[in-house]
């Protein structure tokens, strides 16, 4: 049957078919729907793990045990879980095992635009790139071969074209295999230096050689002789956009196997055509190794090592062809930034928050409430990594205290529920353990937000909705020794109790926990119970003093006077409270 | 590839784009075509602008639309357009609803909706569909199939009669909205 799939769903069907038992991950665009996807089967354990580390052991775990299973996370999830990769890759390992990566070339919803292809390098591992959706599904199921025939993990490497694409995809039937013998081996699988000492020369002599000649041979990397004029070696959605552009007019090697890279294909075929090109996102991966191979070839000297590639940038380059526009105008669209939603529980601490910029420091994390930062918030002055608001704010706090700075004498580190339990409560017990006093702030809005509706252990359900125990922040804070009456739980629609207690998070002089909580306004509970509250605006006693607008709510409109947009307005109030005639009047129950 | 055909679609988060393209894209796949698509996702829900694009053909290699080969534009928001039209190719056509959000960027000053957008595109594009969608998803009693609406513009501006797209519709939509999004789409078809 044929039907059109994401490359994400693609990837996930592939995994099912597989026979995959046991999967992990943690949201991230662009992978999160990996995940979503692969929990919609029956007979399998799909989890949101807590982070991608947690996700990646899991999925060791289940390797060791003898059962298909694989982990999935943005590329700067691979980061967190490096260590869990790099040591399982040491492992002579048993059931098939793939880490799936999915990179972000143009950034569209992340803080850095690394290339994960380096990991499969750095790990000695194999590295496998699709370039439609078809393909995520059939070399998913290559991944698992690859990985039980030479004992390996494998790193599955897609990026945002390739997740967020459709295209036609042909499904089969699942291949359920028993669990492969599992056997105590303390040589393969215990990696004490004695062990490992004695692993790692066979994984550089034995593994890596048995992955290159195999590369030379497989079906994952083709040639396509057409013209020989222009040469191509592509991978990814790079192949796709040379394919459309240049068509017959050159010939392809399209490699779906790039690390160990096919040094005795890309020889042959470098020697068939005139003028060849490589052709791939991001860093020279490919490029840089086929140079140090003695051949000669066109790289990044053309093209960019930053941002998504197009069809036009390929035509541009390689043809040298600029088409010219066929419409253009002076006029221009608004600007749409993302915003926070209108309702967002967020915007009203943040709005209290933003007060006090010129006195305190502070350092967010990613999730939703990094657009705290932008519009006319400005309540966010830096930001890190997942974690980082709290561990870097301890480092910015002590080192404020000792060299005496006038400035910025006070930290708040800001977080997200799903975040603090993803890598923020290690800070907090750090900071609590070397006594550095600044104030952490959890914003709680019981859901994993940014991704799009997440369950995390906090919000009391699995990720197939099962009843599951919900985590208990203030409790987590106090088990790391934060003390009961340096815990504050406000609602932050409330802006008079999200100001107190600011106030007394800037005055404390031991580390202080604010914890906001309410709900996403987006969940499906909360719409429902919040469908008719409104607010909306007595024109008579606006007097447009636009004061309202400062809390960067999307529901307001400015005409002649101050309206509220009934459809996305939910009546959380906060414009109500910051208007300072009181126009604005609260309707429905 | 000049036998493949390119649809651009065009709107504000939660105005339905991903629906539009769930049926027209599932119309060219079951039509035999092949297809693909392209979205991005991320922070679209949060009032950013959202973009698919839809390619269809013979054989269709890249997801993604060329700057100038657009065959149509369909803007669900009006200003929307001005972003894109770039894309669109030589003689291709427009389809604008004639129907404004305002960014909240607009009403704090940091940027401004541009005047007379329509006037715009009509000096700009010869073949022109303005419809007001909003308007006319509002009287067959819900707001929400404006998106079914512009579907049947477009339809229509393609001159894709070959494919039965009320069987699409009552194939994708829920049970309950079939009848009205039925209507939408005939009214949305109809005001070309």
């Amino acid at each position: 049957m044929k039907s059109l799939m994401s490359g994400n769903e693609a990837i996930a069907r592939g995994a099912y078919e597989a026979g995959v038992l046991v999967a992990s991950a943690y949201p991230g665009t662009p992978s999160t729907e990996i995940m979503e996807n692969f929990s919609k089967f029956d007979g399998v354990h799909a989890e949101w793990a807590v982070n991608e580390k947690v996700a990646c052991e899991v999925a060791a775990g289940a390797s060791i045990r003898g059962a298909r299973s694989f982990a999935a996370m943005k590329h700067v999830g691979l980061n967190v879980a490096a260590d869990a990769f790099m040591s399982y890759a040491y492992h002579e390992t048993n059931g098939g095992i793939v880490i799936i990566t999915a990179d972000e070339p143009g950034m569209y919803s992340s803080q850095n635009e690394q290339d994960n292809r380096y990991y499969a390098l750095f790990g000695k591992v194999a590295l496998i790139e699709p370039t439609n959706s078809q393909e995520c599904l059939d070399y998913m199921k290559y991944a698992f071969e690859i990985s039980e025939t030479f004992k390996t993990p494998v790193l599955f490497r897609v990026t945002t074209r390739i997740c967020h694409s459709k295209s036609v995809v042909e499904i089969a039937e699942r291949k359920v295999f028993p669990l492969k013998e599992f056997v105590k081996d303390l040589k393969q699988r215990l990696m004490v230096p004695a062990n490992s000492k004695m692993r790692h020369p066979i994984i550089e002599e034995q593994r890596l050689a048995a992955l290159r000649r195999y590369s030379n041979t497989c079906l994952l990397n083709t040639v396509e002789i057409n013209d020989t004029k222009i040469g191509i070696i592509a991978n990814g959605v790079s192949y796709q956009y040379a394919k459309e552009v240049l068509g017959n007019g050159a010939s392809y090697l399209k490699l779906g196997m790039t690390n160990p890279l096919p040094d005795k294909m890309i020889k042959n075929f470098a020697a068939k055509v005139e003028k060849l090109y490589v052709i791939e996102e991001n860093d020279p991966f490919m490029e840089t190794q086929i140079k140090a191979m003695g051949i000669d070839c066109i790289g990044k000297d053309l093209f960019p090592a930053f941002w998504e590639f197009s069809p036009e940038l390929i035509r541009e380059k390689i043809l040298g062809a600029t088409a010219e526009p066929t419409y253009t105008t002076d006029a221009k669209a608004p600007l749409r930034p993302p915003v926070l939603c209108a309702g967002c529980p967020h915007r009203g601490f943040f709005f209290e928050l933003g007060k006090y910029k010129d006195k305190i420091y502070f350092n967010g994390d990613i999730g939703c409430y990094s657009l705290g930062a932008g519009g006319t918030l400005n309540a966010l002055d830096s930001l890190i990594c997942m974690g980082a608001s709290i561990s870097a704010a301890h480092g910015f706090q002590k080192a404020t205290m000792l060299s005496k700075a006038t400035t910025y004498q006070k930290v708040f580190g800001i977080i997200g529920d799903s975040t603090f339990f993803h890598s923020g409560i290690t800070g907090l017990l750090n900071s609590v353990y070397n006594n550095v006093p600044f104030t952490t702030v959890i914003l709680d809005n019981s859901i994993t937000g940014m991704t799009g509706h997440q369950e995390n252990p906090g919000s009391g359900k699995t990720i197939k909705g099962e009843v599951a125990p919900a985590a208990d922040i203030p409790c987590i804070c106090r088990a790391c020794g934060i003390k009961e009456e340096n815990i504050i739980i406000v609602d932050p629609y409330d802006l008079e109790a999200s100001k107190a207690a600011i106030k007394r998070g800037y005055e404390a002089t031991e580390h202080f926990v604010i914890i906001t909580k309410r709900p996403c306004a987006l969940l499906k509970p909360v719409i429902k119970q919040r469908a008719k509250l409104k607010c909306q605006v007595n024109p008579n006693k606006c007097v447009t003093c636009k004061k309202c607008l400062k809390s960067g709510c999307p529901a307001l409109q400015l005409g002649e006077k101050v309206s509220i947009d009934g459809e996305s307005c939910n009546g959380c109030t906060v414009c109500l409270q910051i208007c300072p005639v009181h126009a604005i009047e609260k309707v429905g129950e | 590839m000049s036998e493949v055909k390119n649809i651009f679609l065009i709107g504000v988060g939660g105005q339905g784009t991903i629906l539009t393209s769930k049926i027209l894209s599932k119309g060219f796949l079951e039509n035999g075509y092949d297809v693909k698509m392209a979205e991005i996702h991320g922070m679209s829900q949060r009032g950013g602008t959202v973009t698919t694009q839809i390619r269809y053909g013979k054989k269709v290699f890249s997801p993604v639309i060329e700057k100038g080969t657009a065959d149509i534009i369909v803007a669900f928001e009006k200003s929307e357009a001005l972003r894109y039209v770039d894309y669109l190719k030589k003689g291709g056509s427009l389809v604008i609803n004639n129907y404004e959000i305002q960014p909240y960027t607009v009403a704090v000053g940091m940027s401004s909706y541009p005047e007379n957008v329509l006037e715009t595109y009509k000096a700009l594009v010869k073949d022109v569909l303005i419809i007001d969608a909003f308007q006319i998803a509002k009287e067959l009693g819900n707001t929400k199939c404006m998106n079914v609406v512009l579907l049947g513009a477009l339809v229509k501006m393609l001159k894709l009669d070959h494919i039965d797209w009320k069987k699409l519709i009552s194939e994708i939509v829920p049970e309950k909205a079939v009848a009205l999004n039925i209507n939408a789409f005939e009214k949305g078809y109809k005001n070309n």
